[in-house]
């Protein structure tokens, strides 16, 4: 019992640093109905940053933090601007390759500028807590706390605010929203930024949570972190917490039982399940598909 | 009837014929060297491999980024074959029926994919293929007898130049007459329209079917001659990446195009082999080359278009200009 609950907090920190990454892909999907695949490079890329930052100047952990998001903001506006917009009324598989060419992009740029993993220093004293038996570090609050605090914030942007429903509505009628005087550009680059500002955060915690920063990461992580927002069905934000939480749950209860190269095959096989039964994941809404 | 333009036939036939006989004398002739009859062999595999995911993304234009992980069971079946099962047995009957058997697994594998095709298509097919290369890719990884991560070493090396243009010219004839079959016009109509295909009589759950069968068998025949080439083969070479270098000669080249297929196979081939000097820089030269060119000329350099002598007679165009 003790076991299965230390667990569950190791699947609630890997599974917040999912979910971070899941929503920057869910808010582009709801937007423009694509997939960001160049999603998971800006995460490792938010990794790199900090690693960069750190290196140059010592600063505090909320500092990086803040200094990341904005810089990972920064990269999510600048790929929206010359890579997806000009594709935007375009086939949308010229959207998904256009895609997936900047991931790889990202991705092999890194790699050709750091061939290594690196490892990524610590930015805050960990402090090792015991209650009743179960270990509890600060950097598992920290990561838990941070990651559950921007969803939040995060909720009741798209749920209360005049921007939230400047998004909603383009995700429900992109051809209208122009008519009614809401400037669509400007919102999709905001939402473009704030999905890679959490990516960039998820970085970050990442990095400090599982201490070696590769460029594959946006791959191995990146990755993983598109099938929970495909599980809980992209586009739906909560959808893409929830899955988030359950992929991160069933890697760590995987690892836990059978030996760990089995983690890929049980998660996608997983994927692969939900999509037969529920073609739009747990939480999405079914549109009409042949249309 | 003569239709003026129009390409006679027999021209092509002896083309062929005079080519695979070339492809089989050159080597001999030791007028090329064993680098560039690598080349001329890649070229050729990934010829079918590009035609092979063109008749998916192009012609039917769906979006498959799985076609690593129908390659890497080609490549594995045949491996088996002629690695563990008849290690001893005469090529020249060994290595066909080997490709053979590449090829009907990976067409086997293709069933399910193309039944969940029935559903869902866009994005979430596009998910689909690519749990499907995920699976295949770490399910190979966690069988031991294969060698697991490591790969299987040691495969003999039997695909030659003259194999690997025979199974080059059989990708594209079988696909070039696929599609411009009546039923392969059917095909054609999923991509425009679903819903009007259904309505005028297609049956699309066949199509689609008969496509991604076809598709994946000839991944697993470029796959068979892959392995046989390199005589090494382990999952990661059939990661995602694979599927972006084959994706990245299919819009290069043009979609829906035989020959658009042909010349993004050359290259893209020739490209990489030229820009080997870069080293890891390379490969972001070619998704860079891929953004491009969506951002500029979405339909690749041939898009939708063919060489006359590629297409059947009454597929092209006659000269009717002139007559008017």
């Amino acid at each position: 019992m003790k076991y299965l609950a230390q667990q569950a907090i190791n699947a609630l920190q890997l599974g917040s640093i999912y979910a971070l990454i899941a929503l920057g892909y869910s808010m582009v999907y709801g937007v423009l109905t694509m997939i960001n695949f160049a999603h998971g490079d800006v995460f490792m890329l938010g990794s790199f940053f900090c690693l960069l930052l750190i290196a140059f100047v010592p600063v505090p952990f909320w500092l990086a933090l803040i200094v990341v998001m904005g810089a990972t903001a920064l990269l999510g506006t600048f790929i929206e601007r010359f890579a997806y917009r000009p594709l935007r009324n375009a086939p949308r598989v010229s959207a998904i390759i256009t895609a997936l060419g900047c991931g790889l992009v990202i991705q092999n740029t890194t790699l050709g500028i750091s061939p290594y993993a690196r490892p990524m220093p610590h930015l805050i004293n960990n402090v090792t807590y015991q209650f009743g038996g179960l270990t509890v570090t600060t950097l598992q609050m920290i990561i838990i706390g941070i990651s559950v605090g921007l969803m939040l914030a995060l909720d009741f942007l798209i749920g209360k605010t005049s921007f939230g429903m400047a998004m909603r509505a383009i995700s429900s009628d992109r051809a209208t929203v122009p008519l009614l005087g809401i400037p669509a550009n400007r919102v999709i680059a905001i939402t473009f930024a704030l999905g890679a500002a959490l990516g960039g955060a998820a970085g970050l915690l990442y990095g400090m949570a599982y201490p070696v920063v590769s460029a594959a990461m946006g791959i191995t992580v990146g990755w993983k972190a598109f099938v929970a927002a495909v599980i809980g069905g992209i586009g739906n934000m909560r959808g893409a917490v929830l899955g988030a939480f359950l992929l991160g749950g069933v890697e760590v209860m995987t690892v836990a039982v059978l030996p760990s190269t089995y983690r890929d095959l049980i998660c996608y096989s997983l994927l692969l399940l939900i999509l037969v039964f529920k073609p739009h994941g747990l939480l999405g809404k079914p549109t009409l598909q042949k249309a | 009837m003569k239709i003026p333009g129009a390409t006679s036939r027999i021209l092509p036939a002896v083309l062929l014929f005079v080519g695979l006989i070339v492809s089989a004398v050159l080597p001999a002739t030791g007028l090329v060297n064993d680098y560039l009859q690598f080349v001329l062999m890649s070229v050729a595999i990934n010829a079918i491999l590009c035609v092979s995911l063109n008749l998916v993304n192009g012609w039917m234009g769906e979006f498959s980024v799985g076609h690593a992980g129908f390659m890497a069971l080609g490549a594995y079946a045949s491996a088996i074959l002629t690695v563990k099962l008849f290690p001893g047995a005469p090529s020249f009957l060994l290595f066909p029926a080997a490709v053979l058997i590449g090829g009907t697994v990976a067409g086997l594998a293709g069933i399910p994919v193309g039944i969940l095709s029935f559903k869902t298509r866009g994005d979430y097919l596009a998910i689909i293929t690519l749990a499907f290369l995920m699976i295949v890719k770490s399910g190979i990884e966690n069988i031991p007898y294969t060698g697991g991560p490591r790969g299987m070493l040691g495969i003999p090396r039997l695909t030659t130049v003259a194999w690997a243009y025979f199974w080059c010219v059989v990708a594209f004839w079988v696909i070039r007459n696929l599609v411009y079959s009546k039923y392969g016009r059917g095909i054609c109509a999923i991509r425009e329209d679903e819903v009007a295909a259904e309505a005028m009589g297609v049956s699309t759950r066949s199509a689609k079917l008969v496509a991604f069968v076809t598709s994946s068998f000839f991944a697993g025949v470029a796959g068979a001659l892959f392995a046989h080439q390199l005589q090494f083969i382990n999952p990661s070479s059939f990661d995602i990446l694979k599927s972006t270098e084959i994706l990245v000669m299919v819009y290069l080249g043009g979609v829906a195009s035989l020959g658009g297929s042909l010349l993004g196979a050359g290259v893209v081939t020739i490209l990489t082999q030229c820009l080997q000097p870069l080293g890891t820089w390379r490969m972001v030269v070619l998704p860079a080359l891929l953004v491009l060119l969506m951002l500029f000329r979405p339909g690749g350099i041939m898009g939708y278009r063919d060489w006359n002598w590629l297409k059947p007679r009454i597929f092209t165009k006659p000269r009717l200009e002139k007559s008017k």
